[in-house]
Parts: structure tokens; C-alpha cells; sequence
């Protein structure tokens, strides 16, 4: 692509592109996020690129290879426009047979529609599924509509008019105005208001300025960053470009793990694109003002998404956190002034220039404005990625966008924020979805993790799960997350195992506080939440594993006993054959036994019994 | 000289210059925070969580570790709150699941009322103060010692757990641990720090061994001073 030299080629540029495309012409996009990736999908996309090539079809239609489109469970998704035709778990070989049918003859291919599991209804077009309907799709919805390694399909959609109109002769103090105004709030857990952010490191004295994304995105379950980063890298790049003109900085840090080797790939290959177009490097667009972007890889520890350890492994120190009485943007990386704020907050600032703080502050709640993707996973219908308005209730994101929970089956609670949010119980279904609303439950928004749980989900072994999790990510520079944490798992796994002790439950809950007050950094300060608010919404299962030694969601192993219900069991032998230690045992049409011996509770009998008659107890 | 700053540490009016931390003020106030991890010869750390204390800055009351925290101007603090004791509490009832011989330990015990730990103890001896390990990197200038590991398993640790090739044998980290738990004995010219080994200089005019040659090598490096320089000992010179 030819170097552009001002804002006004930019423009022009922008303009050329959009005009060369015709809106009418035909063009099948195939979700290459992540999650369809892994269903195979690339091998889709290849099957309709030869597919064209055979009927002759380059140049009539176009085949776009996005990123992820967010209803990972229903991949590999194939949408086809001008139409707006949704294809849902579309088979590796159907590609033939969708060109030919759909693209060519305008026929819908029944069997890859959606259906609508409450009406059984056959839905046609994408913005149609309910699943989609009820989110504001103002971020992520346009992965959709690009393939990421284009430059020239960001700039089709109207990419880089925020960058244009920054360079056209906004103030920095303007810009940084705008987005206080906005009232955009960081989407990495803090909450705290970018504009300031971006006010403090302007203002702190020293040079150079720093700006960092962090892209160190850890929470079990979530991947939000990741797919922004794979699907729309140019969005991202944008909002820094914005960030680092307000701020005065000429550096951008970019830190992501190396475990998300695609969004690696496509934001490199969006840094060098920008590069070669003239929006990154020295007098970007005749501005005078010079900015350009290092990738920097993390090693994989989840404590490196705390800002000040991530700071540390960027200056090629071990990710340890420092104390942060003085924030970053007056001393961070190398010592410098230095803003840093998550993948997706960065994403939402074009946005903001593009269409005004005013229109952005008419989205949301009071205090907490905008959208919020979140990573709806666990036991939900529809696991994938949705962004919704803040201020939306718990309710409509899991029944109406997530479809409730899997086989009828009912919801226990929803634990929102990653491995340190905190477990919401039905009775909070209703909470209105923002900062303060979540951390007042003793949940919080955290990076936007939301993990479905029904109600064969033991809340104590739940907690056990997340905290060792924590504990193996804790750094171990200060004692109360090192060994506290450690500790605590050891006293909840007792509980698991029924060896429970009456003051158990009161150790834990002073530990967890005075954990979270004697804690170096946010991971320690928030490690016990899984614990205390599982144990504020479901103390009496605690209770029930302590004293009565049961574990009433039938999870905990040492507590619990499979057998076979006599009047149930028709010996239809599919439990023995299926139990992997031959414990479930019996002759075909005679009841059948479990041996207690032998039983490893798997519970693979239980959940292949299709007559009910395994029981646990 | 310093700007001065003014706070108040328990109700008392203490003069402080700039830029010293609490627990410093505090200190120079003769009020006492038990901590392990600080040493004013060390930067700042905050590791041990020892030395926090209560901190009111507007309506927001919160808790701060005292060795990192820079005094400010009307800062009003409280050393010895409920919510104080109850992080040093647990802090020491932690530490003494790790080593509960120590008598430094057992003391801060005994000033937080902690008679015994009840987390179950594995002798482990070292706590993870870091003071080896700053020491051997900001005083000595060496980094032979480092940290491996994470979380529980993080230990005090010498480079692919080998004779750590910088080491100069000085014994900086010996001399700085609060409980006392790297051994190191001298033996017929021979110093041996954890298990290994370091051979003594004879002084070339009374014959006694008196350094590590390893630390007398860095001294003539550091110095550009020739390495006969130091191979008398300091009685003699």
C-alpha cells in the first residue's frame, strides 16, 4: 500500500476503497476466530476459495476469512451477505453446496439454520437469533465485517476516521476531555476512568511517556482480548494511536501472551501494514507527531496482567508486582510516566471520537458507561462472546442471550469477573450488570469472565478450583497471597474431603480479610472472593461437607456414593459399559450393582443413564 | 536539607523530612512496627506485610505497608488498629507454619498475643523476607542468589541450583537474614556457604586465612587496585 502522507489522503484513501466495493456483491464470511478454528473451520475457508476457483467465481464473490463473530457454540459460522444469511455448525464440505444453493440460486440450506430452542423456530438472518438480538454489538460487532490481515477492510468500514479527525486539528486537552466525558472506565478489572488516566500522564513530569496495551488476558474461561486482538488488531491500534497523541508519547507497548499465537500473528501483521500505510513511524499523516508500536510476548504467568509486574516483565525483570502508592503514570515502565490500560478499553476509544462522548454516556448506567463484552461459559445453552450495555440484568444476559441453562437443568449461580470475581446466587438474577452493582454482591466486573454454574455445582469445590488456581499464579513475594492462599486451599480441600472442623469456616472468613487488606496487589487482594462470597450465598453447603459430611450437589468425591436404583434399572448394561474400573456390573434385563469398592466416582454411569437410575448420595 | 513534612502517627505530632518512608518516621518517632523485610541499607520491598498500618486520607481508611509508604503532608496513622493486628496476626501465624523456632519470630508473636500457629507447620527455616537476595544484588553488586520458583514454591535459590559462579563468598546474606538459616562455617582454609565451598587467602604477613580469595578477586576488580593489595589482612596492613 502506497504511504499516505496527510489526514486529507487518508480521507481520500478511506473514500476510494468504500466506493470500490459494491454492497450487493456476494460475500461468504467464515468465522476464523479461535473457537472455529478449532472446529476446523480454515479448512472451510480453503474449501471455498477452490470452490470459487473451480466455478470460476474470483472476483463475483468474495470469501472473508473474519474474526471471531462470538457464537462459539454453534461454529463453524459461515454468515452470506448482502442477505445476512446465518449458517450455523456448517460441515467442512458444505461449501460446494452452499455456493451453488445459496450464493448462486438464492436457496436456504435448511439444516444449517438455527433453531431456536424455545420456539423451535427456523431463524433466517444472523441479527434475527436471539442470541444476537439482545446485544449492542459496538466494539466486537465488526469482526464480522473484516478479514483482520486487511488494512483495506478496516479502512471499507470507516477505520481510521477517528484517527483523522484527532489529527485535523483536535487538541490533546480536547481529546482527553472527550473521553473523561464519556466516562470510559478501564475493562481490565480496575474500573478506573481512562480520561484520568490519560490526564495524569500528560501531565506527570518526565519524557518519555509510555503507553502499554495489555493484552495479558489470564481468567480461566475468558477471551474477550484475544478475539478483539484477532479479529479487529486495527482498532486497537487506532485507540493507542489517539492515547498516544493526547498523552505526548512516542512509544506503544503492546503486551500479549504467547499462548494466543494468532492474535500475535494479526496484530503484527497490523503494526507492519500500519507502518507501510504511514499511520505508524515519524510525522504521521504530516502531523508531526511520531508514534510507533513494539510487541512485546508474555511468558504466560497470570500475574503479569497486574500492571506493575507487567511493567517489570517488559524491562526483563520477573513479573513481580510493586506496591502502587505511586501509580504508573507518574513512574512505570523504566520509571517513566506511563499510561496502561486493557485490549478492550483501548478498542472503545475510536468509538468515542467517532460518534461523541455525549452519545457514549447515553449508553449504561450512572457510573459505569458503554458496553461490556463479556465470556458467558460454564453451564449455559449458548457459550461465546457477548457485549451488552451496561446495566443490562444478570437474567436477560444468561435466558435471553444465553438460553439458559443445558438440559433443563437450573441455575445456581453465575461467577462473574475471573478466577477472583465472586459467585452470584439466583436471588441477585436481577442485578442491574455494572461496576459498582457487582462489586456491591461481592462479585466484580474483573475482565468480564461470566462462568454459568447449575445445580449439580458443589459452590465449595467451585471456590477450591479457582483459589488453586490463584495460588499457583501467585507470585509469592508477600506473605499473606504466598502462603495465606495456600493455606486456605488446604483447609477448603479438608472440607471437600469430610474432614472439616466446626471453626474452619470462621478461620476462613478472617484469613480472607485479612488477606485482601495485607496483600501487595490486586491478585492477593482479591484471592479469597471466590471463598467469601460462596460462603455468603451458600454458607449451608459448607456447613453440610463440615458437619453433616455430605456434599449436597453430589460432586465432592470423598463424600459421596453412586448406587443403582432397583426399580429403575431396566439392565440395559450401558453403565458397565462405560465404567472404566468394571465397578458397575450386572447381566442384560437384571439390575444392575455398583461395587464401592471399585467405584472411583467418575460418574460416568450417572451421566450415561438414560432411565435416572443411577442415584448419588 | 530535606523538606519537612508533619503527620500524625497515633494521635502525636511527628516531624519527618520528605521522601522517608512510615516506617522510618515511625522508627526515628521511637514508635515500634514489628517488620522482617526491611532494611534501610535495602530499596524499599514490602514483602512481609509485617509493618502495615492504617492510613486516613480523606474519608478512606486503608491499609498500607509502612516500609514502602512515602510520608505525607497531614497524613493521619494508626499503627496498632483491629484491622492492623489482624493482618500482622495472620502474617506471623503464616510465618510460623514455615518456622516456628526462630526466637525473632516467636517474639512478634508474642507482642500480637499469637501463642502457636494454627496452620499445620513444615519446617522450612527460610521465610522469604529477600533480604539474602537484595543484599547480594544492591549491596554486594553480585546477583549470585535469586529467587526460583513461584507462589508456595518459591525459594531462595543459586543459578540452575549449582555452585553460583558469582558468589564471592562474602557472606553479606548469611549476616542479613532475620532467622538466621544459611549456614556457613570456616574450616582449615576452607569457607563453606549452604554446601559449597570457598577457599580462604593466608595473610602474606601473618599467615592467618582472614578472606574468601573469590571476594578479594572482586574487591581488586572493582577497585582496579592489584590483587596483592588485598592478600594482606587488614591487622597487618
Amino acid at each position: 500500500m502506497k504511504k499516505v502522507k496527510t489526514a486529507q489522503e487518508l480521507k481520500s484513501l478511506q473514500e476510494e476503497i468504500k466506493n470500490s466495493r459494491d454492497p450487493e456483491k456476494p460475500c461468504i464470511t467464515i468465522c476464523a476466530g479461535t473457537g472455529c478454528l478449532t472446529y476446523g473451520s480454515q479448512k472451510l475457508v480453503d474449501n471455498f476459495r477452490s470452490e470459487i476457483e473451480k466455478q470460476n467465481l474470483k472476483g463475483k464473490v468474495e470469501v472473508r476469512a473474519s474474526g471471531c463473530h462470538g457464537f462459539c457454540e454453534r461454529g463453524p459460522l459461515v454468515v452470506i451477505n448482502p442477505q445476512n444469511i446465518f449458517y450455523q455448525r456448517v460441515g467442512l464440505d458444505d461449501a460446494e453446496e452452499i455456493i451453488k444453493e445459496t450464493v448462486l440460486n438464492g436457496q436456504i440450506i435448511d439444516r444449517l439454520l438455527y433453531v431456536d430452542p424455545v420456539t423451535q423456530e427456523k431463524i433466517l438472518h444472523e441479527d434475527e437469533i436471539p442470541f444476537y438480538k439482545r446485544q449492542m454489538r459496538l466494539v466486537f460487532g465488526m469482526n464480522g465485517n473484516i478479514d483482520p490481515n486487511s488494512l483495506e477492510d478496516y479502512l471499507a468500514i470507516g477505520g481510521y476516521s477517528a484517527l483523522i479527525k484527532v489529527l485535523n486539528g483536535m487538541e490533546p486537552e480536547a481529546i482527553i476531555e472527550e473521553i473523561k466525558t464519556a466516562g470510559l472506565r478501564g475493562r481490565g478489572g480496575g474500573g478506573f476512568s481512562m480520561g484520568l488516566k490519560w490526564e495524569a500522564t500528560r501531565k506527570a513530569p518526565g519524557l518519555p511517556k509510555y503507553i502499554i496495551c495489555n493484552a495479558d488476558e489470564g481468567d480461566p474461561g475468558a477471551y474477550m482480548d484475544r478475539s478483539l486482538l484477532e479479529g479487529n488488531p486495527y482498532s486497537i491500534l487506532e485507540g493507542m494511536l489517539i492515547g498516544a497523541y493526547a498523552i505526548g508519547s512516542n512509544t506503544g507497548y503492546i503486551y500479549v501472551r504467547n499462548e494466543y499465537p494468532l492474535a500475535v500473528k494479526n496484530i503484527t501483521i497490523a503494526v507492519e501494514k500500519a507502518r507501510e500505510l504511514g499511520i505508524l513511524g515519524k510525522d504521521i499523516l504530516g502531523s508531526g507527531f511520531d508514534f510507533d508500536v513494539l510487541i512485546v510476548r508474555g511468558g504466560g504467568a497470570f500475574v503479569c496482567g497486574e500492571e506493575t509486574a507487567l511493567i517489570a516483565s517488559i524491562e526483563g525483570r520477573s513479573g513481580e508486582p510493586r506496591a502502587k502508592y505511586v501509580f504508573p503514570s507518574e513512574r512505570g515502565l523504566y520509571n517513566k510516566p506511563t499510561n496502561i490500560n486493557n485490549v478492550e478499553t483501548w478498542a472503545n476509544v475510536p468509538l468515542i471520537i467517532n460518534k461523541g462522548a455525549e452519545w457514549y454516556r447515553s449508553i449504561g448506567t450512572e457510573n459505569s458507561k458503554g458496553t461490556k463484552i463479556f465470556a458467558l461459559v460454564g453451564k449455559i445453552n449458548n457459550t461465546g462472546l457477548v457485549e451488552v450495555p451496561m446495566g443490562i440484568t444478570l437474567r436477560e444476559i444468561v435466558y435471553d442471550i444465553g438460553g439458559g441453562i443445558p438440559k433443563g437443568r437450573k441455575f445456581k449461580a453465575v461467577q462473574v469477573g475471573g478466577p477472583s470475581g465472586g459467585c452470584i446466587p439466583e436471588s441477585h438474577l436481577d442485578l442491574q450488570v455494572d461496576f459498582d452493582a457487582l462489586s456491591k454482591v461481592g462479585s466484580m466486573m474483573g475482565s468480564g469472565g461470566m462462568i454459568v454454574m447449575d445445580d449439580r455445582t458443589c459452590m465449595v469445590d467451585v471456590a477450591l478450583y479457582f483459589l488453586k488456581f490463584l495460588e499457583e499464579e501467585s507470585c509469592g513475594k508477600c506473605t499473606p497471597c504466598r502462603e495465606g492462599v495456600h493455606q486456605m486451599r488446604l483447609i477448603l480441600e479438608r472440607i471437600t474431603e469430610g474432614n472439616g472442623k466446626e471453626e474452619d469456616l470462621e478461620t476462613i472468613e478472617w484469613m480472607g480479610k485479612a488477606i485482601i487488606d495485607g496483600s501487595l496487589c490486586g491478585l492477593g487482594g482479591t484471592a479469597p472472593n471466590p471463598v467469601l462470597s460462596t460462603l455468603r450465598y451458600f454458607r449451608d453447603e459448607y456447613e453440610a461437607h463440615i458437619k453433616e459430611k455430605t456434599c449436597p450437589a453430589g460432586v465432592c468425591k470423598a463424600l459421596i456414593t453412586y448406587t443403582i436404583d432397583p426399580e429403575l434399572c431396566t439392565g440395559c448394561m450401558v453403565c458397565a459399559k462405560i465404567c472404566p474400573v468394571e465397578a458397575a456390573t450386572g447381566e442384560k434385563k437384571e439390575v444392575h450393582t455398583i461395587d464401592q469398592y471399585k467405584c472411583i466416582k467418575c460418574g460416568a454411569c450417572f451421566e450415561s443413564c438414560k432411565f435416572d437410575a443411577v442415584k448419588v448420595s | 536539607m530535606a523538606e519537612m513534612v508533619t503527620l500524625i502517627i497515633n494521635g502525636l505530632k511527628i516531624h519527618a523530612p520528605a521522601g522517608t518512608t512510615l516506617l522510618e518516621a515511625a522508627t526515628d518517632a521511637n514508635i515500634y512496627i514489628p517488620h522482617l523485610c526491611s532494611n534501610e541499607e535495602l530499596a524499599p520491598y514490602g514483602a512481609c506485610r509485617l509493618c502495615m498500618v492504617e492510613i486516613t486520607q480523606g474519608e478512606r481508611a486503608r491499609l498500607v505497608a509502612s516500609c514502602i509508604f512515602e510520608v505525607t503532608e497531614g497524613l493521619e496513622v494508626k499503627t496498632n488498629t483491629e484491622r492492623v493486628l489482624n493482618v500482622r496476626r495472620l502474617v506471623i501465624e503464616l510465618l510460623l507454619s514455615r518456622n516456628n523456632k526462630h526466637p525473632a519470630l516467636l517474639k512478634i508473636a508474642d507482642e500480637l498475643g499469637v501463642k502457636e500457629t494454627r496452620f499445620p507447620v513444615e519446617q522450612r527455616g527460610c521465610i522469604l523476607c529477600g533480604q539474602c537476595v537484595r543484599t547480594c544484588r544492591e549491596v554486594v553488586g553480585v546477583s549470585a542468589i535469586g529467587f526460583s520458583g513461584r507462589g508456595i514454591t518459591r525459594k531462595i535459590a543459586t543459578p540452575f541450583m549449582e555452585s553460583p559462579p558469582d558468589c564471592i563468598a562474602c557472606g553479606s546474606c548469611v549476616y542479613v537474614c532475620p532467622v538466621q538459616v544459611i549456614p556457613m562455617k570456616e574450616e582449615n582454609g576452607v569457607r563453606t556457604i549452604m554446601k559449597y565451598d570457598y577457599p580462604m587467602q593466608k595473610c602474606r604477613k601473618c599467615g592467618q586465612y582472614f578472606a574468601p580469595k573469590k571476594q578479594l578477586e572482586y574487591f581488586s576488580k572493582i577497585t582496579n587496585l592489584p590483587l596483592e593489595h588485598f592478600e594482606t589482612c587488614v591487622g597487618c596492613r
